[in-house]
């Protein structure tokens, strides 16, 4: 059966396993000389089986570093530590893009050859199954007898064999095939085919495949990721100038801001109690959040929480980490306020021992910088050194390492909130001072070093509550939370094609595609049989068993069954 | 006793039976052998001229090329207990394979146990760190290997050698190296998701032990056959009372697809919760790099399956493959690969 002569054959590339075996066309193997056969050899070759299974285990491959080292999309203090850690390697591995393995020139040349292959793939299938939803089942073959399943049934008593076809074109069709009745020599037959949804559900698969690639490609380019932290109390406002960090996608406007402001009223944070084996994890962060929109709408309250992203003005807010933000007041040897704020402090361990920095640039004769250290429910170690061990405040302490000189803030370059470099200050406790740190409390104050004022670690328990002068630390300092906010247009459908995808393959690889086939046969002697076959398209595992039990519901039990179910004729046949 | 040491004690005691049905399914494989030779020397007293009514019905639907048999060499017998398998020689079920299979049941109802009690001890899904994952993972496995022989028209209960070794020596790292006590679940794991995606992930992982198990096989399988249509002396082994390696392509073909697209589902998944949990549905972390790699080279064995030149052992190599990059995924990436996932609890 060659491809041409079957309307309802499958277009799959030459080296499909269900394609007829190259038949030495010369077409195929040698190209023509000249640019056009050229050009048709390389297509072929690319849009071969062959060659899309070979790309696809190449994709594998180069897959794989990605895991081994780390991305700067994903782990950028990664990076920087692989960096230092390994000053020869590193640069080497940076020229072959290692570090941006899946923006990287070689892995989007896989890819993308593995997209054009693909396209070529279903261009061509598409059309060709179109046509072959609108061709007639083909014609039934002379010889069944050597096709799958085959099996016969005698003709029913008193039934023509034309009625016998008519009845069977009937339950086939009712069975989901498509059925066209055929007469060859005075032996009525029919064929029928079914399972066409099994080539749709592939060519669905195949271009759902694509749509995945494109939207996130192009669609992904009109969002942005932004960064920022709040302190419990204040507030944001969605404008570039206000995000710690911005990543904004290739063709992202920042005109589409949506400037709504949100307030993170309150942080709550839970940590386990009661199991001993568990003191202290984390159970649960939520971010309670006012959101205001631009022009006088209501303002409405909102939850972050891990897992529970707060989807508001097309934007998606998501919390992504929490810490402590101690107030810290500092005042002039007069007295007056010359700095106060809630510091963020960077937590780095599970107690949330946290590192934050204090830049005091106006108002006291030499800038002042701290280094400080929180301690929620702080202990000291056998090596003197203090440590945390709960995250909770339960007796939270605060170190500060005071430095005077020049804050590096002046000369217009940009510094980090979280670091402070003393290279060009003094230091004036700690260390080698000899001077010792200063040491708080929430609500005490101590006097800064050579008279240059005070420093209060403040308590901020609300109104009403117990405070530190009562004993109870739990809410003496408030706590930060840090937010992603994005927005990805492309995320619903990228949703839709993955949807599409799992359908796809679902349908492709279930549902059996198969031909079968009833035939009224004139044996020598004059008898007529039925003759029953079917033929696979694709995997069928099931075929012979579908052309046995449709047998047994048309013609009747097989004669040469088991005896019981031969000697019940009442059987009911359908 | 906590629910939890009760669960430790039936975990024990699960391992303890696995181990029981282990040795009886190799002993199987030994009679199994023994058997092939026996055939053997009976059809070397009888002329062989069973020849042509004992040629096999391979249940293959098309790849029936490789269903060369040694049927020459058969007795009459044999030739007539045979079923559609393809196998050389019929063996029928001993004894010891029987135990075998008791025994993976009792086994099994133990390990399901020790694996609800955990889940009552933690108060949630008893699949949220590694130890978990491997108790609940290898339950699947024992549990697919069983609903297999139930719903498969071929007796399938010689892998059971495969199945319960896998089980065992998981079981046992997990329980050595991996345990850790019920500790609440953090933030980032309280999600529903928590029990579509690792579910799905650990069954998908069930079905593609089978497959590969299958797939062993098959190799094996096909390197006896090959030698077989070479005239090549060939050691009685306990192959020649197995399927052939064209059915047991065939078989493996259908368990990993199944596999597969549970494990579609698994990456599709794991991508709406990471939305959720980390702000974005995709970010090449480690553990989604490895879960995409494993998702393409099961694209790539199915493909395989359908290209020429291909099609039996090459796939049959990279179902394999695919295999080994599962365990490496759990094992490997989960304890020494920075990233998102660090949810092993060690
Ligand atoms: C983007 C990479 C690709 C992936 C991930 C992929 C994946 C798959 C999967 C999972 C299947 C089995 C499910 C089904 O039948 O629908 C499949 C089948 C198939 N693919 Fe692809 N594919 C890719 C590219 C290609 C290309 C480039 C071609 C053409 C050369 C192709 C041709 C086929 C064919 C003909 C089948 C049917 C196999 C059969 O008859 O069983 N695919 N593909």
């Amino acid at each position: 059966m060659s491809p041409r002569s079957d309307p309802g054959a499958l277009s799959r590339p030459d080296d499909h396993i269900d394609s007829p075996q190259p038949s030495g066309d010369a077409s195929v193997t040698q190209p023509r000389l000249g640019f056009v056969g050229w050009i048709r050899f390389a297509w072929r070759q690319l849009t071969s089986m062959r060659t899309a299974l070979l790309l696809l285990l190449l994709l594998a491959i180069a897959a794989v570093p990605g895991s081994l080292v780390p991305q700067r999309s994903s782990d950028p203090n990664g990076v920087t530590q692989y960096f230092s850690d390994n000053p020869d390697l590193a640069p080497v591995l940076d020229g072959f893009q290692m570090f941006d393995v899946y923006t990287s020139a070689w892995f989007s040349a896989v890819y993308l050859l593995l997209f054009v292959s693909l396209i070529g793939c279903i261009i061509p299938r598409t059309k060709h199954h179109f046509d072959a939803l609108r061709a007639r089942p083909p014609r039934t073959p002379v010889r069944l007898a050597r096709l799958g399943g085959y099996t016969e049934r005698p003709l029913a008593e008193g039934e023509t064999a034309d009625a016998a076809i008519e009845r069977a074109a009937a339950d086939l069709k009712r069975a989901g095939y498509r059925v066209e009745r055929y007469e060859l020599r005075g032996e009525p037959s029919v064929s029928a085919e079914r399972g066409y949804l099994r080539e749709t559900g592939n060519l669905v698969f195949h271009t759902a495949l694509l749509g995945v690639l494109v939207t996130v490609g192009i669609g992904g380019g009109f969002g942005f990721a932004g960064q920022r932290v709040v302190v419990e109390g204040q507030s944001f406002v969605n404008t570039l100038a206000a995000y710690d960090s911005f990543n904004p996608g290739r063709f992202f406007n920042d005109a589409n801001l949506d400037p709504y402001k949100l307030t993170l009223t309150d942080l709550d944070a839970v940590y386990e109690t009661e199991n001993q084996e568990a003191l202290g994890q984390p159970v649960d962060f939520t971010a309670e959040v006012d959101i205001k929109g631009r022009d006088g709408e209501e303002v409405v309250d909102g939850q972050v929480k891990v897992n529970h992203p707060l989807r508001v003005h097309g934007t998606d807010v998501y919390l992504l980490g929490n810490g402590y933000a101690p107030t810290i007041t500092v005042r002039d040897a007069e007295g007056e306020v010359v700095f106060t704020d809630a510091i963020p402090f960077l937590p780095q361990d599970a107690n949330l021992t946290s590192i934050g920095v204090v830049k005091v640039p106006d108002g006291m004769p030499e800038q002042l910088g701290m280094i400080g250290f929180l301690y929620p429910t702080q202990t000291t170690l056998d090596s003197g050194a203090y440590a945390s061990t709960y995250p909770d405040l339960v007796y939270p302490v605060l170190t500060l390492n005071v430095y005077s000189g020049d804050l590096g803030i002046d000369g217009g370059t940009p510094t980090s909130v979280y670091t402070l470099d003393p290279s060009t200050m003094e230091q004036l406790t700690g260390g080698k001072t000899g001077v010792d740190s200063i040491e708080l409390m929430p609500g005490e104050t101590q006097d800064l070093p050579n008279g240059l004022g005070t420093v209060t670690f403040e308590d901020v328990t609300p109104d009403g509550q117990p405070d530190a002068a009562a004993g109870d630390y739990s809410q003496s300092v408030d706590r930060f939370a840090s937010f992603d906010i994005h927005r990805d247009p492309s995320q619903g459908w990228v949703l839709v094609f993955a949807i599409l995808i799992l359908a796809g393959l679902l349908v492709s690889l279930f549902i059996p595609r198969r031909r079968m086939w009833v035939k009224a046969a004139r044996r020598p002697d004059g008898a007529v049989v039925l003759e029953y076959a079917g033929l696979a398209r694709g995997e069928d595992p099931g075929l012979d068993d579908a052309v046995a039990s449709f047998a047994d519901r048309h013609g009747g039990p097989a004669p040469t069954d088991a005896p019981e179910t031969a000697a019940d004729p009442a059987k009911p046949t359908t | 006793m906590t629910l939890d040491d009760i669960s430790i004690t039936l975990v024990y005691s699960a391992m303890a039976v696995y181990a029981i049905a282990f040795i009886a399914y190799a002993i199987d494989l030994a009679r199994r052998s023994a058997a092939a030779t026996a055939a053997a020397d009976a059809a070397a007293a009888v002329p062989a001229t069973v020849g042509a009514s004992a040629v096999p019905v391979a249940a293959s639907t098309r790849g029936a090329s490789a269903s060369t048999t040694s049927a020459g060499v058969m007795p009459p017998v044999a030739a007539f207990a045979r079923g559609n398998d393809g196998a050389a020689v019929a063996y029928g079920r001993s004894p010891s394979l029987r135990v075998g299979v008791a025994m993976t049941v009792i086994a099994w109802a133990l390990h399901l146990a020790a694996d609800i009690t955990r889940g009552l001890a933690a108060g949630r899904v008893p699949w949220a760190n590694m130890y978990e994952f491997a108790l609940t993972g290898t339950l699947v496995i024992t549990t697919v290997y069983l609903l297999v022989l139930v719903v498969s028209k071929h007796d399938l209960r010689f892998l059971g050698t495969f199945i319960t070794g896998l089980v065992l020596v998981l079981l046992g790292i997990a329980t050595v190296n991996f345990y850790v006590s019920v500790v609440p679940l953090p933030p980032a794991l309280q999600s529903a998701w928590l029990i579509i995606h690792v579910f799905v992930a650990t069954s998908a992982t069930g079905f593609l032990a089978l497959g590969f198990a299958l797939s062993v096989v098959q190799l094996m399988q096909a390197r006896r056959e090959s030698m077989v249509a070479s005239a090549k002396a060939v050691k009685r082994s306990f192959l020649a009372t197995l399927p052939d390696s064209a059915t047991l392509e065939n078989l493996a073909y259908r368990v990993i697809i199944i596999g597969f697209i549970l494990w579609t589902f698994t990456l599709m998944a794991g991508a709406i919760w990471a939305e959720a949990a980390w702000g974005r549905y995709w970010g090449w972390d480690t553990k989604e790099v490895w879960t995409f790699i494993i998702w393409v080279v099961y694209a790539g064995y199915i493909h395989a399956r359908a290209t020429r030149g291909w099609r039996g052992s090459r796939s049959a190599w990279l179902a394999i493959i695919g295999f080994s990059t599962v365990l490496f995924n759990f094992t490997v990436v989960n304890l020494f690969f920075k990233g998102l996932h660090a949810y092993s609890g060690l």
